[in-house]
């Protein structure tokens, strides 16, 4: 990155009065000697100019630079986008059957979910908020230990180390402070593993937030922040949640680059993230994404969106969608036919009709466990009460 | 507890003076020495040692990234020390004072106590909040509190707290070496304390969980911990005025609970006092008290009763002895326990 103009010396010290330099033309103050000598003069400790995000969101499809997007990229994406979605109407629908006590779906925001996924080598860390299913799964852990969490018979279903795929945390926010934590503890010990924290245009209102990027900033941690702006906090639109000029600016205040990109040109999300991710690795400390989406479905099964928003609302977000931006530009360049577009939505219902085998069958609980993990090994008192409890199985057994 | 007969092995390290300050600073030291994974940070905890100066000289011999100045930022702190658990290091965090972790209190309970159960045990937190706890220092507002109620209620914690120079070393040693999250609660009051202590002494390493007779007596028991277990053994020693023979016992470790050692010495004795600084409506007391009579109803001559600090806001410096439970206000409690049957 190009050092700063102002950190490399040129900048003008600060007047006793608090003025900004150069608001006066005698700002300087020249006189020496006995209670005379200023301070050393400020200046800033980063260039922002540097770390301001584009004016527009960075965008690859329907640009120039579509011709020359990788195909394999392009198709494999698109793939993933279309069991992307196949997967949140599927859960939304286990919802509807009781197979899920809720589900938070990503509908509209799959070229995120996908690009965060696939932005991450194998050694990196994911860590996905409640709505972030989608990421995990895309990322390749067994979609029923990740519903785990929303079908109720765990709070989390996969192992984290073995998956490097931290719980989807529900506290908002809350997980990014982890991000940095894991990203930095890697660093100390000579790994060149990057963590990927996910968050909403909500969660960036929580203290976690400004903690977790001012602890990345100033650790140089490798760690990016890919923020999913889908417009709305369960009901609150953004505008009620910031007065900043978009929630990449807040970077800036961090010390770190803000990066704009339209959440829906799935390319264009791969590349940022990619880039950050790289950047990270190289030892170029945080980055924060903003990606621009919408959240076509409600909240949750359980939220009414007629409540908040019009329907005519959607429609311009229908219209770009991210599948059908993908399949446009695959078409564009002869990249697809319709029956390999076929066969995509054939593997899609496939994927889908294996998840509804396998969440049709019952979880098996075991009630004696809810003692097992609470410490290493259970307290005196947790002997005490798990014997109250199995005398209570064994009384409704006989 | 036994006294050994035996010819002692190679004598290392003499006793001599220490203070529990210093005590708690080996115990840091020796952590960092024996695991490269211990990593220490806070507020001011490099450069400075700590506004206690707890953590003195440890950045200059283990160097700024095993004992880090963090930004001022309590949830931060914690919540960057749950990923460095998650990629395998063992974090030991200083809450600068006692009122300042509530920030990190989200941390603490939606993370660091739950991890472990919500990973099915495969991300274990092996995280030590020190925390310096508890008034009688002349602080002003928010530097007087004393917090373990609210981190006793919560699954998935320890809290220790020691109340001698040898187990401030020995506790903080076995906590950092836990595998599970310890809330290490100092009391400040006792920080400059001194007692004759070496730590190589094999007695030092209590095991979490055991608390420890500290005046043997058989008219009543007195159950405390912490800043409270000095004033204790003083309301024992000047209860012989009266002919009581109290017992003192020393939880040093309220979760996990030693009820067993806690309620031995009741049965022994028939007669049980809670003592402790914090307030007492739905404090740690009222939980004693309630498994001292659960457990040993039979045995008890009178019902337990409890001295803690009033149901007020920390009073201020000028006001806080009128707060905090003395010699007096146990002694009172001991003579209102039924003697006359």
């Amino acid at each position: 990155m190009a050092r700063s103009s102002l950190a490399s010396g040129s900048g003008k010290p600060a007047t006793r009065s608090g003025k900004r330099p150069g608001t006066t033309a005698a700002a300087r103050p020249e006189t020496t000697g006995p209670g005379h000598t200023p301070p050393p003069g400020w200046r800033p400790m980063t260039d922002p100019a540097p770390l301001l995000p584009d004016p527009e969101p960075f965008r690859v499809l329907g640009t120039p630079a579509a011709a020359d997007a990788d195909p394999v990229l392009m198709r494999e994406l698109y793939e993933a986008l279309v069991r992307g979605r196949r997967f949140n109407r599927q859960a939304t629908a286990l919802t509807q059957q009781g197979r899920l006590a809720v589900y938070p779906s990503t509908t509209g925001q799959e070229a995120c979910e996908v690009a965060a996924a696939r932005c991450l080598g194998e050694r990196d860390w994911l860590f996905p908020s409640y709505r972030d299913t989608l990421a995990v799964v895309a990322r390749g852990v067994d979609p029923v230990e990740v519903l785990t969490l929303l079908r109720g018979d765990w709070h989390n279903g996969y192992d984290p180390a073995a998956t490097r795929v931290a719980p989807l945390s529900t506290p908002l926010a809350t997980q990014l402070p982890h991000a940095v934590g894991l990203a930095h503890a890697a660093r100390l010990r000579g790994d060149d593993t990057v963590a990927l924290a996910l968050v909403g245009d909500g969660g960036t209102s929580e203290g976690d937030f400004h903690e977790a990027l001012n602890f990345a900033a100033v650790w140089k941690a490798p760690v990016v922040f890919l923020v999913q702006n889908n417009g709305f906090a369960i009901s609150v639109p953004l505008h009620k949640q910031t007065a900043a000029p978009s929630l990449a600016h807040k970077a800036v205040g961090y010390g770190m680059p803000g990066r704009l990109v339209d959440g829906n040109d799935a390319l264009a999300v791969h590349q940022v993230l990619t880039e950050a991710v790289e950047r990270a690795r190289g030892g170029g400390g945080p980055t924060l994404v903003e990606a621009l989406t919408y959240r076509i479905d409600a909240h949750t099964n359980a939220d009414d969106a007629t409540r908040y928003r019009d329907a005519a609302d959607l429609e311009p977000w229908r219209a770009h969608d991210p599948l059908v931006l993908l399949e446009n530009a695959l078409r564009d360049r002869d990249l697809v036919d319709d029956a390999e577009l076929r066969a995509v939505e054939a593997g899609a219902e496939e994927m889908a009709a294996e998840l509804r085998r396998r969440m049709n069958a019952d979880p098996v609980l075991d009630p004696m466990s809810l003692f097992d993990h609470v410490y290493a090994s259970r307290t005196t008192q947790l002997r005490e009460q798990a014997a109250r409890l199995r005398a209570e199985l064994d009384a409704e057994e006989a | 507890m036994g006294t050994a007969t035996a010819p002692a092995a190679p004598a290392k390290a003499a006793r001599k003076p220490a203070t529990m300050a210093q005590a708690l600073n080996r115990a840091l030291h020796d952590s960092l020495a024996a695991d490269p994974t211990v990593h220490v940070l806070g507020e001011d905890v490099g450069t400075l040692g700590g506004v206690f100066r707890i953590t003195d000289g440890l950045a200059a011999a283990f160097g700024p990234e095993r004992v880090t100045d963090t930004p001022l930022a309590e949830a931060g702190i914690l919540g960057t020390a749950v990923g460095m658990a998650m990629y395998g290091l063992r974090p030991v965090v200083e809450m600068q004072f006692d009122a300042f972790g509530y920030p990190a209190l989200e941390q603490l309970i939606s993370h660091v106590a739950k991890m472990r159960n919500r990973t099915r045990g495969t991300m274990p937190m092996p995280i030590t909040v020190r925390i310096p706890y508890g008034g009688g220092i002349g602080g002003v507002e928010h530097h007087s509190d004393s917090s373990e109620a609210y981190y006793l209620h919560t699954p998935g914690l320890q809290v220790v707290t020691p109340a001698t120079v040898a187990d401030a070393y020995g506790l903080l040693r076995a906590s950092i070496a836990s595998d599970d999250p310890v809330i290490f609660l100092e009391p400040k009051r006792l920080y400059w304390g001194k007692a004759d202590w070496s730590p190589d002494e094999p007695e030092t390493v209590p095991p979490l969980g055991r608390a420890v007779v500290r005046r043997p007596g058989r008219s009543a028991t007195l159950i405390t911990y912490g800043p409270s277990v000095p004033v204790c053994l003083e309301a024992a020693e000047a209860a012989t005025a009266e002919g009581w023979d109290l017992e003192v016992v020393d939880l040093r470790s309220l979760m996990p609970f030693d009820d067993e050692t806690v309620c031995a010495s009741v049965r022994r004795t028939g007669r049980a006092v809670v003592v402790h600084e914090s307030s007492g409506f739905a404090g740690t007391g009222a939980e004693i008290a309630a498994r001292v009579m659960e457990r040993c109803f039979h045995h008890l001559e009178a019902p337990v009763l409890r001295v803690t600090g009033f149901d007020i806001p920390y009073p201020p410096p000028m006001l806080e002895r009128y707060h905090l439970p003395g010699v007096d206000r146990v002694l009172d409690a001991v003579a209102r326990l039924q003697w006359e049957d």
